[in-house]
Formats: C-alpha cells, sequence, structure tokens
C-alpha cells in the first residue's frame, strides 16, 4: 500500500474517532477496473477501503455543500479549487470543512483505453504504467499517454487550500496558461466550428449528468428546470441542447475551475469542455482572473475594477 | 435452420422498399440504433448499442396532439404517424426489456395508442449475443445471452451465417420472405448449442430481493447507500425498461402541443406537485423509489422484475453506482422493526 493511501486512512481514522468531522468523503476501489468511487466513512471502522490512485476522478467538492454536518474531503487541486470558490459564494462554512490535501498527477481517461481494448475486464497501474486486458485486446499504456485532456492542461496539481497535506507536492513551471485547445477551435472557420458543435450537440441526451458532477452547479433550481418562464421544453435537438450547454457556460464564467469532471461524467463523449475552456480563457484573458486559486477573493463577475475591460460597453 | 448472410442480406435490402429499419451502427459515439437502408451499413460485431432501443415505441420527447383555438374554433390534431418497422439485432436483454414495457403501456383497463401503434407495426429480429461483457448479468433474471423472449424472429450468428428461429405469427410473415433456409450441419448445430448454453459471468442474487423490500421501506440501508449519487438521469435514460414520463404543454400565443418526455427518478420535477410539495423531495426517497420500483413493485403488479441485466446503468453512472452492489447491499440488509 502506498503510503499516501495510509496517512489517509490515518488521518480519516483519528478525524472520525476524535469526533472532529461527522464524515471522511474519500475514494474506495469501484466495481469496474479503472474505476474509484466516492465513498463517505462515518466512523472510523471504515477508513480502511479508502484509496487514492490515478482513478481517483469525481470531483469530490460536489458534495460539500450537499452533506450535512462537518465533513473532511480528499482534495486535489482542482477539487479544492472548487471547495475554494463555493467558500467565496458562501455556500459552504469553513469551520466545517477539513480538507485532506493530495497532490494529483492526473487521471486517467478511461475512455481512450477503452476505444482501443474494448470493454476493460482487469487493469493494473504501477510505476506510471497501465496494463489492460480487454475484450479486444490487451495493451500496455504510459500513464502519460492516457491522461485526461483536463489534467494534461492543468496548472493548480497541488490544492490551493488545506488543512493538512499527503504525499510530496508537484512543482508546477510558473508561467502564463496556455490554450492551445481553446485556440486550434478559435482558428477554425466559423463554418467549421458550427459543423464541430452541431456534431458534439447531437450526442447530448441532456441527461445532466455534466451539470451533476459539477462542483459549482448548485442552483437550487436550475433554469432548465424551471417552467415559469419555460427557458426549454423538454425536446432533445441539438438546438435545445446548445442553449442548455451554452446556458451552463455561461453561469460559470469566471467560476468554472477546470476540473473536467463534467466532460468525464457525460455517457455520450460530448466535448463539454470545449465551451468551459473559450470562457476559461476569455476570463483569463480579459479580467486577468482564475477561478478558485486562493481562500481569498471573488469570481470573477462579482468584481468590480476600474481596470475592467469594457469593450462590449464602449467600442472605440 | 441456417441462411447464408448473402442470403439474408438481400432480403434484408428488399425489406427496405415496405419497411422502415433500424439496426445496429457503429458511429462516433459507438454503437447505436439507427435507420438503415442496406445491410451492409449494419454492424454485425457488437456487444449492445449503448441506448437502449426503447425509444423506437416510446421516444424520449414526443408530441401527442397538436391544437389551435381561432376565434370560439378550437382544432386538435392527432400527432401520430407510424410506419411499419423492422428493429433487427436487438439483443435478449432489449427485447425482453420491450415486453416488460407492454406491461405498462397495456392494462385492463387502457392501452396507450402511441406506444402500441408502433409496437404492433414493428416487427423484432433479436440476436443472440455471442461475446458477454463484464457487465451483463441478464442470467440473474432467469434470462440468457441467447434468449429469445420478445423477439418475432431469432438469430445466431455463425460468422457466414445466420441459425434462424422463427418465434412468433408476426415473425412467420417476414420470415417467409428468407428463402434458402437450409439445415445446420454438425458443427454449426455444436456452436448453436455452445451459444445457448452461455450464462453472464456476472450473476446477482434476486431470489429473496423482492420480499425483502417487502420489509425494507423504512430501513436505514437508504440513508447512506443514496450518498454518492449526483442525481443526474443516466440511469434511467439508458434502462430499457424506465418508463416513467412527463405530460406537458407547450403552448405559443393561440396554439400548442402536448408533448409526453422521459422523467427520471433521480430529476428534480420528478412527482413534484403543482403545489410545490414533493413526496420524494430528497435522494433517499428516489433511491428507494428506484429499487422499489423495479425490484417490488413490479413484481408485485406484473409478475416480473423490471431489470434485464444490460448493464447500460453500470457502464454510464459517472460515480459508479452499480445496480447489483445495491441490490446485493439490500439483500444483506439487517431488517429494523418497522
Amino acid at each position: 500500500m502506498s503510503k499516501i493511501i495510509n496517512d489517509i486512512r490515518e488521518t480519516a481514522r483519528q478525524l472520525l474517532a476524535e469526533g472532529k468531522v461527522d464524515v471522511v468523503i474519500g475514494y474506495e476501489k469501484g466495481s469496474l477496473p479503472l474505476k474509484a468511487t466516492p465513498c463517505f466513512v462515518h466512523s472510523s471502522e471504515g477508513v480502511d477501503s479508502l484509496i487514492w490512485d490515478e482513478t481517483c476522478e469525481n470531483n469530490l467538492a460536489t458534495y460539500a455543500a450537499k452533506t450535512p454536518g462537518k465533513k473532511a474531503i480528499v482534495a486535489k487541486g482542482c477539487d479544492s479549487r472548487a471547495l475554494a470558490v463555493l467558500l467565496q459564494e458562501n455556500q459552504l462554512v469553513r469551520d466545517d470543512l477539513y480538507i485532506i490535501g493530495v497532490s494529483c498527477h492526473g487521471v486517467i481517461d478511461q475512455r481512450r483505453i477503452g476505444a482501443e481494448v474494448g470493454e476493460i475486464l482487469e487493469a493494473s497501474i504501477s510505476d506510471g504504467k497501465i496494463s489492460v486486458k480487454g475484450m479486444e485486446g490487451d495493451k500496455e499504456y504510459l500513464f502519460t499517454e492516457v491522461k485526461d485532456a483536463t489534467c494534461r492542461t492543468c496548472r493548480y496539481p497541488n490544492p490551493v487550500m488545506e488543512d493538512l497535506h499527503i504525499g510530496d507536492t508537484i512543482e508546477v513551471a510558473q508561467g502564463a496558461a496556455a490554450f492551445a485547445d481553446v485556440e486550434a477551435l478559435e482558428n477554425k472557420s466559423d463554418n467549421e466550428r458550427q459543423e464541430y458543435f452541431k456534431e458534439q450537440m447531437s450526442k447530448c441526451i441532456r441527461c445532466y449528468a455534466c451539470r451533476n458532477a459539477c462542483p459549482l452547479c448548485y442552483c437550487q433550481e436550475c433554469f432548465v428546470d424551471c417552467n415559469s418562464p419555460r427557458w426549454l421544453t423538454g425536446g432533445v435537438n441539438r438546438a435545445e441542447n446548445l442553449l442548455f450547454q451554452a446556458g451552463r457556460v455561461m453561469h460559470l464564467a469566471g467560476r468554472c475551475v477546470d476540473c473536467g469532471a463534467c466532460s468525464r461524467a457525460c455517457p455520450q463523449g460530448v466535448d463539454i469542455r470545449a465551451l468551459n475552456r473559450k470562457m476559461t480563457k476569455d476570463v483569463y484573458v480579459m479580467y486577468n482572473h482564475e477561478s478558485g486559486i486562493s481562500e481569498e477573493g471573488k469570481p470573477a463577475l462579482n468584481e468590480y475594477s476600474a481596470n475592467d475591460p469594457e469593450q462590449f460597453l464602449v467600442k472605440e | 435452420m441456417k441462411i447464408s448472410k448473402e442470403k439474408f442480406g438481400q432480403a434484408f435490402d428488399a425489406l427496405v422498399a415496405e419497411y422502415q429499419i433500424i439496426a445496429p451502427v457503429s458511429d462516433a459515439n459507438g454503437i447505436a440504433f439507427k435507420g438503415v437502408k442496406s445491410f451492409s451499413e449494419v454492424k454485425q460485431d457488437y456487444l449492445n448499442s449503448k441506448l437502449p432501443p426503447k425509444a423506437f415505441f416510446f421516444p424520449q420527447h414526443e408530441k401527442l396532439m397538436s391544437y389551435k383555438k381561432e376565434g370560439k374554433e378550437v382544432t386538435v390534431k392527432s400527432e401520430l404517424k407510424v410506419e411499419n418497422t423492422v428493429l433487427f439485432g436487438i439483443r435478449p436483454c432489449d427485447a425482453k426489456g420491450m415486453q416488460l414495457l407492454d406491461m405498462v403501456f397495456k392494462n385492463d383497463q387502457y392501452t396507450d395508442p402511441y406506444y402500441f401503434e408502433r409496437r404492433d407495426k414493428s416487427v423484432i429480429i433479436g440476436v443472440a449475443c455471442n461475446k458477454i461483457a463484464p457487465t451483463c448479468f441478464c442470467s440473474s433474471f432467469g434470462l440468457s445471452p441467447a434468449g429469445s423472449e420478445g423477439s418475432d424472429i431469432f438469430l445466431i450468428d455463425l460468422g457466414d451465417s445466420y441459425d434462424v428461429e422463427v418465434i412468433t405469427e408476426k415473425g412467420k410473415a417476414l420470415a417467409a420472405r428468407f428463402e434458402a433456409l437450409s439445415e445446420l450441419s454438425a458443427d454449426e448445430q455444436a456452436l448453436v448449442d455452445k451459444i445457448k448454453d452461455a450464462v453472464t459471468l456476472s450473476k446477482v442474487d434476486v431470489s429473496t430481493t423482492t420480499s425483502k423490500l417487502d420489509k425494507m421501506f423504512n430501513n436505514p440501508y437508504w440513508d447512506t447507500l443514496q450518498e454518492k449519487c449526483i442525481g443526474c438521469n443516466v440511469c434511467s435514460f439508458s434502462c430499457p425498461t424506465c418508463h416513467c414520463f412527463d405530460i406537458s404543454e407547450e403552448v405559443r400565443k393561440n396554439e400548442g402541443t402536448r408533448v409526453r418526455t422521459w422523467d427520471a427518478c433521480m430529476a428534480p420535477l420528478f412527482t413534484l406537485h403543482g403545489s410545490g410539495h414533493n413526496p420524494r423531495d430528497n435522494k433517499k426517497a428516489r433511491w428507494r423509489q428506484r429499487m422499489m420500483h423495479k425490484f417490488n413493485y413490479f413484481v408485485h403488479n406484473n409478475g416480473s422484475m423490471s431489470c434485464v441485466g444490460c448493464g447500460r446503468c453500470i457502464k454510464g453512472c459517472p460515480v459508479n453506482m452499480d445496480i447489483r452492489q445495491v441490490i446485493d447491499g439490500a439483500n444483506k440488509a439487517e431488517l429494523v422493526v418497522e
């Protein structure tokens, strides 16, 4: 067992035994190969199911506000950023939260593996290598080859806020955020881009897994469920799907922490992140703002600065 | 009896003139049931479609009727348009799923015309599973990867040919088009027997689940079970037997349509009353409803469980809630005095 797993379990055991928290939210081994599943541990007897590895793909901040009582949460960089935004937006009480921070090298893009080997029968991870036995064949991957697209552009692998850090921290090169993926889409012609999004939106079945997996989609009543006024019919077609996805991105402007939970949750493989990333880039370029990178501060659109660009108001 | 794929393909292509043909095809997103014009478009080596074929009888969003008011005159128009349809390549789990849906849309008091117009005008050509996924668990429900229940014609893929079994009268009429049926060789018969004997690797014991659930309405099991569920609709939308729906009016000025859309037990508007009250206002009540509906109420009402073990909800769940574990957990839950 890795030292990180051991330390997570010991921390959880202590927090629960001492009554500092009512529940520890972490990950346990899932029922399918290369799948971890969120796990709620209520007593110290349960801590030995906690794990940590490259399959821990869910953003656990999603559960923070919905879980009553005092809770400890195992948080990667992106989970901690989402927690920071939730705190900035007064959705959480800091004293009710204990953040067990773990630095993250990224999570595995299972879809990519599944596309090559078919249904995954067995898999093991060791020393940065992933061996997979699939229905269509066996294959060995380097972790870097199958790292989730989100994690490839991650700038915050270390938790931005935490009560305890477990394991080593990861050194990150300082520099401006890169948006090669967004630029590739921006450089396409209008027609090409429209075709791309038409294709993506035609896949959406409006199951709302993206919305529900998102730690920052917490509206009590989502606009899609509102029937007075009614923004959307129940129709599942490209136009309405785009209205939903675009509406969601707008609501996340200056708040999205680019964790990729929406894209990973999507059962249909819709490139939801393409829209979010464009918004992230615009907010970064226009407001020099990155969401949830510290406990202090406010979401970009909750703050006014005299230097804010106002191209949309005044055309020079 | 068997038919060569070449001859079958010719018969299939000849059907295009009279039928809308729905079959598995490979698209950017995996396997989907879609309209095809030729047998050459059909994907033959597939596990199952990502989404169940139920939408061909029970669409996700369906116009039931449209209406228009002019002065004091109101005109109402039915929106039902149905073509004769062949659904090819339906797996045994989904064919059984359609039989379960039949029980919902037809009872001693009411037959749903929208569902049954389509159902009655369609022929199901089922194809046995030669390969079984690790998430398949149909054998748990007395079903089988080569079960012909629910199909009108049932095929077993033998490589260059199909073993053909005609199951219903409807199937018989269509099968009359397949000429050149011949006897199976001894080797082929052995292969057919092998495929017919196969069971899913994954099985869950459901023998006591219904009676156990009778006594579990207030069980603390539901308290912790639901914690990790994020409340999306993936499990319901990918389920071949989930059938809850909502009916709403889409009105603009003096005209409108009445539509029926899929609902799901995890959706915010599910069972929400006009008053604003919701008798199931939390995930615990939703999950209890999901389990009770599939493994208890449906059994009491229709004599069968409302799950066919296709495994789609297991594969699709963003947080890996595994229905097999949920059933197992209910089987093992300690009973409390209710």
